[in-house]
């Protein structure tokens, strides 16, 4: 049994680690999300095959907030995906690991740009949760088992799209469906509640179709309990609001909305390396 | 090869019927086929669809982004999404989803625009889409087709959904000549040479290509026309346009679109670099539309047969 506390941590120092060599990107949000993707991925809540990451009855994890990217480089690494050394290429030339995350149809057998796990393309808010929908829907049609989980931030419930994806996936009754939404309080330009307020969240994505779960996404154990709360509903899409600390891990970047769109600089990163240990 | 009807006895029908006759045999022969359309499945002739094949129709509502990430999403789980719905709105309002979301992720999605053009009529400049043709050919893995009338409507609709990768389909409201014969050959990318002519060269897309032709048969005798039928402005056939210049020395491109950005653009970048050529492009020059019946509406913006005849013997006598 892996333990997750320590895998989180792991990938904690892996993104500050490829933040600082990058030299950009976003911190705050991947930090912040590190416990609920070590749980996707060593915790058991979804299916995949790292040596054959497009298999067809794979469970689906689509990204829709792609400025997390690092947090999903970082856990496909370490699940197996691809070299943990790669991470250092991010948002280099020729990388492939773009800036914001990339899916590429190539239609010929083997694709050697594409970084394997990666399922949609994301950087737009908005457009992954309706991406997640078609996948869903795709899904019911052939009557497969997989699921999708949709992973978005809480700055994205702002846009309109957002909303016509949550309609359309209770409309259908996508039961297979699981939006992630992390509830870290900042965006860009500010704290959420002054720069555009979201709230009241939970009554508006239960008005919107979905069964609604709210809970700390710090907290291993109650993210693994609500995947299990959520299969009682196998005819309902799910949200889950995740409460989780932008930076956690981090004692000077916690709950610091500066940190959204900025990487620690050598000494920062060094700082950053010596609590996560 | 015969290419054309009778001229004189055509049959009136729209594009959208050609496209919607062609969903209900594809429907039938390809179970990964889906419709996602916003509200817009009887218009756009996709209502047989939907009785035929209920749990491969996916009805959105009002909401154009919604389904072209939803149909990326199908696209990328091994469907063939087609996203119906009017061009103002699909391409037009969802043009962010359609870069990103479609085109650079490469997804096999068939768009699908309806009341492009001035054609469109009394719905008013809202609803006539001038300007897609523009912004779908700027976007990489993108193909764009516009076919002339009904019979390469349907060819095209069948050919696209073979095609692996994103399309973009052109479709008109009213139903217009229906010219080119059910047997004649259609291949994406290749433009037709539907009339050939040595003095000048018309190269049209759309419900305008017949204009051109009756516009060409009227100058008998005056002046020898070429008419060519560019139905894939992206990619564009370089090597028939070329060759066309080459033989007439004068072009003349008829669109009833922006003149800025599509066909008439296309065909400018490919001689302007390859073989400059002396050139008009008739399209709306800069303006939107406004509420009218389609053969007004072409007549008041010059784009009917009198007005391409006036623009033959503009480029002729200049």
């Amino acid at each position: 049994m892996v333990d997750l506390m320590d895998k989180a941590r792991e990938i904690r120092v892996e993104i500050i680690k490829m933040l600082a060599k990058a030299e950009s990107g976003h911190t705050a949000g991947p930090l912040g999300i590190a416990d609920f993707f070590v749980c996707l991925y060593f915790g058991g809540l979804i299916n995949f095959r790292k040596e054959n990451p497009y298999w067809e009855e794979r469970d689906r994890v689509v990204l829709s907030c792609g400025h997390y990217a690092p947090v999903w480089y970082a856990t496909l690494a370490l699940a197996g995906f691809f070299p943990i050394e790669e991470l250092k290429t991010l948002r280099k030339l020729g990388s492939r690991l773009q800036g914001h995350p990339v899916r590429q149809e190539s239609y010929s057998e083997k694709d050697e740009k594409q970084l394997p796990g990666v399922e949609n393309t994301g950087g737009p808010l908005g457009q992954g949760l309706s991406v997640g929908v078609g996948m869903a829907l795709a899904a019911k049609i052939d009557k497969k088992k997989w699921k999708v989980v949709c992973v978005c931030s809480d700055a994205e419930q702002q846009e309109g799209q957002t909303w016509e994806a949550y309609q359309c996936a209770a409309k259908y009754g996508l039961g297979n469906l699981t939006f992630v939404v992390d509830r870290n309080e900042i965006q860009i330009s500010g704290n959420l509640g002054e720069v555009m307020p979201i709230e009241p969240l939970k009554d508006k994505l239960t008005a919107f179709g979905l069964r609604v779960f709210e809970i700390d996404g710090n907290n291993t154990r109650e993210i693994i309990e609500v995947f299990e709360k959520g299969k009682l509903y196998p005819d309902q899409p799910k949200a889950i609001i995740i409460k989780t600390i932008a930076g956690k891990g981090v004692s000077f970047m916690e709950g610091n909305f500066h940190w959204h769109g900025k990487v620690p600089t050598k000494v920062e990163a060094e700082m950053a390396l010596q609590e996560l240990k | 090869m015969n290419l054309l009807n009778y001229l004189d006895k055509v049959e009136q029908k729209s594009t959208r019927e050609g496209f919607g006759e062609a969903m209900s045999v594809l429907g039938k022969n390809n179970k990964n086929v889906v419709v996602v359309t916003a509200d817009l499945g009887e218009s756009m002739k996709v209502d047989d669809f939907e009785k035929l094949y209920i749990n491969r129709f996916v009805q959105v509502g009002v909401a154009e982004q919604n389904m072209m990430g939803i149909a990326a999403g199908l696209a990328l789980s091994g469907k063939i999404p087609f996203a119906v719905s009017y061009a103002v709105f699909n391409p037009g309002r969802n043009w962010d989803q359609l870069r990103v979301s479609v085109c650079y992720t490469n997804a096999n999605v068939k768009i699908i625009g309806g009341h492009s053009g001035v054609v469109t009529g009394p719905d008013g400049a809202t609803h006539q889409a001038l300007e897609d043709i523009a912004i779908t050919r700027v976007l990489p893995n993108m193909m764009v087709v516009v076919p002339c009338d009904f019979e390469q409507a349907k060819k095209a609709t069948f050919m696209i959904a073979a095609h692996k990768g994103p399309v973009y389909l052109r479709l008109t409201r009213p139903r217009t000549a229906c010219f080119t014969s059910p047997t004649a050959p259609f291949e994406l990318g290749k433009a037709q040479v539907l009339r050939s002519g040595k003095d000048v060269t018309i190269f049209a897309c759309g419900s305008l290509v017949y204009e051109a032709i009756l516009a060409a048969e009227e100058l008998k005798g005056e002046t020898d026309v070429e008419v060519v039928n560019v139905h894939t402005i992206k990619p564009i056939d370089e090597e028939t346009i070329i060759r066309s210049a080459q033989k007439t020395g004068k072009i003349i491109t008829l669109e009833d679109h922006q003149i800025n950005g599509g066909l008439g653009s296309a065909v400018a970048e490919v001689l302007g670099e390859k073989y400059p050529t002396k050139m008009i492009r008739m399209g709306m020059r800069d303006s939107f539309g406004e509420s009218g019946e389609p053969n007004e509406l072409l007549a008041k913006y010059g784009l009917n047969k009198e007005g391409v005849i006036k623009t033959i013997r503009k480029i002729i006598n200049d």
